[in-house]
């Protein structure tokens, strides 16, 4: 065997850490580009609260489940890493689900089936399947952020749309008066949209984003 | 040696290594939490018959406040026929659980029934349940003391369509039923005439099945607390 030879150690922020971060957010969106992780963007993006609180909860989710992933990616007999990947993704939602009933438990109702939705999130599951398995835990702990952020991004942008148009609300506070008692802009005969609370409303949200996002930016268009 | 990491053997070694791993750290994990999780589900089963005689309460004062009104010794468990049945305490019984139970039969079912003291006038509260659209739906009523006027209610629910089904939620809504009587019964109306009127609420546009749903639940469970209201 050859002598092995020791690597430079990396900076923990070096120009290509750091891109791990930077590249999810536009050119390599989770949720525009990849899509995936659409089915709990059209979910859960009924106020920004929630995309908030479900944000949160996916990044918990990634980082762990992406560094647990790193550090036993040389152990994980590839036959069954699906499995595996898939019993660490189950396990680490079903502690935040544990956490969140124990000590949030107003979130925990408001949230109820979402933090289960997490579990089918594509993107955890291709995270860990494209990088975690590859790369060690400190790049795949930078790489969870930085996904996480962009999926962050792409659902309070939606619920910013849907919550003031849907509901006429933003953070729970209204915007435009009162419904029930009719003041504000109620009074001169506005309505709120309630298609825009409902799911189809998101995947046109979610379409206008990519094509504001490809319009502006032409290298992502693929050419067939 | 290097070991064959695609061999049969380590394949299996590795899964149930990992299952017996995963399981033990979730059960810890469960059983670590479950004292605090059943004291978060009791505070918050309070704050709903609170919230029924429209006392508004917080997580914080929810078990102060259920201690001040609610007058525990007087509060009965009664069967589908309005009889009194002995030996349970009314807090303790799970409405959800017996109606989800498919294999109990619907009159066996127990009917808690929470009497209280507000400012000397006495209420009684009625847990109700039920199913919307998407999956269950429940609520609680507090009557009069004249045992016939709905002096207040509360409705809440697991899945239902935020904007739609899931308005029940909402003040307007069951605020309808407030003034209704129970012996006849609640129904949900389409067409916007429900206001104001006994015996009629409006259902929520958009929202039919989960209004049918609470029409169902309610006009069931008030019919057997009104035998009991007859005979008592």
């Amino acid at each position: 065997m050859s002598e092995k030879v020791k690597a430079p150690r990396e900076p923990l922020f070096s120009k290509k850490n750091k891109r791990l971060i930077t590249e999810p957010l536009d050119d390599n969106n989770p949720v525009t580009i990849q899509v995936l992780g659409i089915c709990s963007a059209l979910a859960i993006t009924v106020s920004v609260k929630q995309a908030l609180v479900m944000t949160a909860s996916v990044f918990f989710v990634l980082a762990l489940g992406n560094v647990i992933i790193s550090m036993m990616r040389n152990l994980i007999p590839s036959r069954i890493r699906i499995i595996v990947q898939l019993v660490v993704v189950a396990s680490l939602v079903i502690i935040v689900n544990e956490i969140l009933k124990a000590f949030l438990p107003d979130m925990a109702e408001q949230l109820s089936v979402f933090v289960g939705l997490i579990i089918t999130n594509c993107i955890i599951m291709g995270r860990f399947e494209a990088f975690a398995m590859a790369n060690k835990p400190w790049p795949s702990f930078l790489d969870a952020i930085g996904n996480t952020l962009g999926y962050g991004i792409v659902l309070v942008l939606v619920s910013i749309i849907r919550e003031i148009f849907g509901a006429g609300k933003i953070f729970d506070i209204p915007l435009f008066g009162d419904r029930i008692e009719k003041t504000g802009l109620y009074k001169i005969g506005y309505l709120d949209n309630n298609f825009i609370i409902l799911a189809p409303f998101a995947l046109f949200a979610v379409g206008i984003i990519i094509w504001v996002q490809r319009a502006r930016n032409k290298a992502l268009i693929e050419d067939h | 040696m290097a070991i064959n990491k695609d061999s049969n053997g380590y394949t299996f070694v590795f899964a149930i290594a990992l299952v017996v791993i995963v399981g033990a750290g979730l059960a810890a994990v469960s059983m670590g939490l479950k004292p605090m999780q059943d004291k978060n589900v009791e505070i918050k089963k309070k704050m709903d018959i609170l919230g029924a005689l429209n006392i508004e309460s917080t997580r914080q004062n929810a078990t102060e406040l259920y201690d001040k009104h609610i007058l525990t010794d007087e509060c009965v468990v009664i069967g589908s026929e309005g009889q009194v049945k002995d030996g349970l305490v009314a807090f303790n019984i799970d409405i959800k659980k017996q109606y989800k139970d498919k294999n109990l039969n619907p009159k066996d079912r127990d009917y808690p029934l929470y009497v209280a003291d507000l400012d000397g006038e006495t209420k009684y509260v009625i847990p109700v349940v039920g199913s919307g659209l998407w999956g269950p739906i429940w609520g609680y009523f507090s009557v009069d003391s004249d045992k016939q006027t709905i002096f207040g209610a509360k409705f809440d629910h697991q899945g239902e369509t935020p904007g739609l089904g899931a308005e029940i939620k909402q003040k307007f809504y069951y605020s309808q039923y407030e003034g209704e009587k129970i012996t006849g019964d609640i129904k949900s109306v389409k067409d916007g005439t429900g206001a104001g009127v006994n015996g009629k609420v409006d259902g929520i546009t958009g929202g039919t099945i989960t209004s049918k749903g609470v029409e169902e639940m309610v006009n069931r469970t008030l019919s057997v607390y009104v035998k009991y209201f007859n005979n008592n």
